[in-house]
């Protein structure tokens, strides 16, 4: 498979909460205004990226020789949780900027189901470590996509007369539910179409 | 059968041991030293994080009086106690500042039976917005819109709307951080002293006569205030009474009485 099909697959097809629907929790959570969302979805994206190639090598170079691919699913959390934690001190220590900005988002994401099924995916497909790179980034940024959309949407929500019952996250999630039925307009055709 | 178990019990304790003593480490080796003055001013502040002394919050305001000698007048809430604490921890003067301190009040008091409106509002339910539109449906284009966009802004909820359509700032819970102020379109909300006595109910520049033409409780700039009762600091300034509030006032109760409007009103 091609790098521009992976990133057309991750951040239109496969979009991870339009489509998947992982990573409900943040993509609620922290789209109640443009800024931060940003944020977020570039905390996500980073994230994603080092996780996949992480996870890559503990599958490929602890699992499988040692034959328990049955326990990627809590290896894998083990490993992200605590890279998460790492990187977090290493952007504190050398970017006290990159950390203000993103910082107050990657102990939210240090469990995120987006970042463990971007690494499970990775190995479904049998990516190479180049691939579960690309994956890793093209899903964060579907994830940004998502997050910047529906906090756009939210921000003029805000100034709409929403009915009381509705107001706050129920809307949210109406709209979210919207917008995963435009997503889903972006097929497995458009690829055969646009790389044949 | 076994030996598969052990190998697995191995790996997740190996690779969770392993990345515990890492995280430990790097904990230690990437610990940053964080300025204890910068902490110490954080407690200082009231952690409100209003916004009022411009930066972004009170850690960032902290941060700043620390590490870039920021004015430590700033913070409106705090007031003059937190001014004191400040000067203590970073050995500096209280220079006393703007000690007085200062509450919001809507300088209006018309409401839907007072007041005429031009036409029928249906649009979004904020100042600003509707002021966007001949500057509000309000026949008065200074007085108070209604609409509530200080209500969503105010950090403390200090201020609320009445069932007679007014909006009213409760000047016990109100810290004055200005953020009303600024959001308001019509510049009706303005800053008074905590102990005022006395406000003018009213914000309209407009001669006597367009005054009257839109609203019933507007000061129509007759100056019955300022020429009958001198010692009580009340000045008129473009068909608007103004209360200076520095001075020892004298008969400014009677000047209330004396209103034809009755727009001059207790600050209660």
């Amino acid at each position: 498979m091609s790098y521009i099909a992976i990133v057309i697959t991750f951040v239109f097809i496969n979009n991870f909460i339009l489509t998947q629907f992982l990573g409900l929790c943040p993509f609620i959570g922290v789209s109640k205004n443009t800024e931060s969302a940003i944020g977020m979805g570039f905390a996500v994206t980073f994230v994603m990226a080092i996780a996949s190639v992480v996870t890559w090598l503990v599958y490929y170079y602890v699992l499988i020789p040692l034959g328990l691919t049955y326990l990627q699913t809590i290896t894998f959390i083990l490993v992200i949780a605590s890279l998460v934690q790492l990187v977090e001190m290493i952007v504190q220590k050398i970017s006290p900027p990159l950390y203000k900005a993103l910082g107050i988002f990657l102990p939210l994401i240090t469990t995120n189901c987006a970042v463990l099924g971007i690494a499970l995916i990775n190995v479904t497909n049998s990516y190479g470590l180049l691939e579960s790179f690309v994956a890793g980034i093209s899903a964060g940024l579907g994830f940004l996509l998502a997050i910047v959309l529906m906090a756009n949407i939210r921000e003029r929500l805000d100034l709409e007369d929403v009915p009381k019952p509705l107001q706050g996250v129920p809307v949210a999630f109406i709209s979210g539910g919207l917008m995963a039925l435009a997503f889903m307009a972006f097929d497995k055709a458009l690829l055969t179409n646009l790389l044949g | 059968m076994i030996l598969n178990i052990i190998y697995a019990f191995l790996t997740v304790s190996v690779l969770g041991t392993l990345f515990g003593f890492g995280l430990a480490f790097a904990s230690k080796k990437l610990a940053i030293k964080k300025d204890e003055r910068v902490l110490a001013v954080e407690d200082a502040l009231p952690s409100a994080n209003c916004g009022a002394c411009g930066f972004a919050g009170c850690a960032a305001y902290a941060d700043a009086i620390v590490n870039a000698a920021a004015d430590i007048t700033l913070c409106a809430p705090g007031g003059a106690t937190t001014q004191v604490a400040i000067a203590e921890i970073m050995g500096l003067e209280a220079t006393g500042g703007d000690s007085v301190k200062m509450v919001a009040r809507v300088h209006c008091f018309g409401n839907d039976e007072t007041s005429k409106k031009d036409f029928s509002y249906d649009g979004i339910l904020d100042c600003n917005a509707a002021a966007i539109l001949f500057q509000g449906d309000k026949s008065c284009k200074y007085g108070c819109l209604a609409l509530g966009s200080c209500i969503t802004v105010c950090p403390v909820d200090a201020i609320t709307k009445g069932e007679d359509g007014r909006i009213n700032v409760d000047k016990e819970v109100c810290i004055g951080c200005e953020k009303c102020v600024t959001v308001c379109p019509t510049g009706v909300m303005k800053m008074i002293p905590y102990d005022a006595d006395y406000f003018i109910a009213c914000n309209s520049n407009d001669k006597g006569a367009a005054v009257k033409r839109a609203c019933t409780v507007g000061c129509i700039g007759c100056k019955i205030c300022e020429r009958k009762f001198p010692e009580a600091g009340y000045t008129v300034k473009n068909f608007l009474s103004e209360i200076d509030y520095t001075i020892e006032p004298e008969g400014r109760d009677k000047a209330a009485e004396a209103c034809p409007t009755s727009c001059i009103r207790i600050a209660d």
